[in-house]
């Protein structure tokens, strides 16, 4: 099991403290284009969550590879680019020139950016062909049919699932009755995910048996152990580390005495539904 | 470098309708004032982001405006409990300025007690919206007060270089200086990048280039 941030919840070159509690780097997703992101205010804390409209703010992705992936590289430690855009073009013309990284997770799932054009197997596709590296599909919960799509996802080339995205969400200032973020809606994130998240990697991991990098509320060893038991490889910590930067180091302390693999083994034979044939 | 630690409760004070939170210090480093703590808010998912108020030998104390769930949480604190506390974060104030004048709104007085005595005490403009707000002056002897409707910037003399903290329509009002801003913040160290504000045109995070900004003339 490798501990991973989830994307746009760390700067590993303004915290690399933080960052090297883990094991690998996931980037904030990087668009073809420069994005300032949304208006402020972007965040909004919630009884159990919190929501952010960030906007997938990011240099684009000529000054990405130019300033900041460099400076990445110093860090030493395995990175994981995030990729984002408008059309599977998009998504396609990066990953065609990213060398001498570990992985693409593909954010398919934004809930803070109008959606992509093309369906998420589409962009698979076309990223597929355009890398041999490892590609991640990250998707969203909010699907009806989210086995389907991550079964769609597989097929068209696939390496592992990275689930789940944030979901959208509102809050309301108590005074003014008007939505506290600018851009209105925001992306839920934190506790209130984790029984979502959980069903997510349970469900796709049965459709799949693709890795999965389990995300969504996590913040406890046990939060881990139940992602590794429904069936996630990996597990990425978001707006936890927001609250506690020492939360990877918490979390590994806490699971010196598990056996992750025997949980995962577990999982795996629980796991009775048709495996996808690719 | 910031430090992050569970701090015990040594009390909180009522000042006006503020509350001062007194934390014991654990040998963690004050910073310099105007940088910021992230605190743990019982009970809720986020921290809340706040610079200090004063730094006695043995404590860290913070001035908080009980306005929301996390603020109140903090506010209701009693002496025996412990939050953890991470910090000091962000860029405070410039000390190397001939002639200080502090200038002050509401809660954001909070971090000028501590930048008072780093500057050995020198002239200071609080304004405050009503009596009970303005009884927050206390913490600063000798401070000029101004209550609504009357402004600090109505008051303010000639000649001198201001550091200021308060809310956005004091700072944008006065006319140069070192200004301490607010937004919201979930991380404090630069992760979230939800404490945008615009800086020579640009989105930056305040967390990282601020909280303390300088404003030309």
């Amino acid at each position: 099991m490798q501990l991973l941030n989830a994307s746009g919840c760390l700067d590993a070159l303004v915290a690399p403290d933080v960052a090297r509690q883990l094991d690998g780097f996931v980037t904030k997703t990087i668009t073809p284009l420069p994005r300032e992101g949304n208006a402020p205010p972007r965040i909004a804390e919630t009884d159990h969550g919190m929501l952010n409209a960030i906007g997938l703010a990011n240099p684009g992705r000529d000054r990405f590879l130019a300033e900041h992936l460099p400076r990445l590289r110093e860090l030493g430690l395995p990175l994981w680019i995030s990729v984002g855009g408008f059309g599977a073009d998009d998504y396609a013309e990066t990953c065609a020139v990213l060398r001498d990284v570990d992985a693409i997770e593909l954010n398919l799932s934004c809930p803070n950016v109008d959606e992509a054009a093309d369906s998420a197997a589409e962009i698979v596709a076309a990223c597929r062909d355009a890398t041999r590296l490892p590609l991640y599909a990250k998707l969203s919960a909010a699907h009806p049919d989210l086995a389907e799509v991550a079964r769609a996802v597989a097929a068209a080339g696939a390496d592992g699932l990275s689930l789940i995205n944030t979901l959208r969400g509102l809050a309301l200032d108590p005074h003014t009755h008007e939505t506290v973020l600018a851009r209105g809606s925001g992306g839920l994130s934190g506790p209130s995910l984790k029984p979502i998240a959980l069903h997510a990697v349970h469900t796709c991991y049965a459709a799949t048996r693709l890795p999965i990098i389990g995300m969504g509320g996590v913040a406890t060893a046990q939060d881990v152990i139940d992602m590794v038991a429904c069936g996630a490889k990996h597990v990425a910590i978001g707006t936890a580390l927001f609250s506690d930067p020492a939360a990877p180091t918490r979390i590994r302390d806490e699971l010196a005495v598990v056996d992750l693999d025997d949980i995962f083994a577990r999982a795996h034979a629980a796991t009775k539904s048709r495996v996808y044939a690719a | 470098m910031p430090r992050r630690e569970r701090l015990n409760v040594v009390g909180v004070e009522p000042v006006g309708p503020y509350a001062l939170l007194r934390l014991v210090r654990n040998g963690m480093e004050p910073g310099t004032p105007g940088q910021f703590f992230m605190l743990e808010a019982p009970g809720r998912v986020l921290p809340r982001a706040l610079s200090l108020c004063l730094a006695p030998p043995s404590e860290l104390q913070f001035l908080i405006d009980p306005v929301g769930p996390g603020t109140q949480a903090l506010a209701e604190l009693e002496r025996g409990e412990a939050i953890h506390v991470y910090g000091p974060l962000g860029n405070g104030f410039d000390l190397t300025v001939e002639r200080p004048l502090l200038v002050g709104g509401g809660i954001g007085m909070a971090p000028l007690p501590y930048l008072a005595e780093a500057l050995r005490f020198p002239p200071t403009v609080l304004g405050f919206r009503s009596e009970l707000h303005a009884e927050a002056a206390a913490l600063m002897p000798g401070a000029e007060v101004v209550i609504d409707p009357v402004l600090v910037t109505d008051v303010l003399p000639e000649g001198f270089d201001i550091l200021a903290c308060g809310p956005e329509p004091m700072l944008r009002a006065l006319p140069s200086g070192q200004l301490a801003w607010e937004a919201p913040m979930a991380c404090g160290y630069g992760a979230c990048y939800g404490c945008a504000v615009e800086i020579d045109g640009e989105l930056k995070r305040l967390c990282v280039e601020g909280p303390v900004l300088s404003a030309a003339a």
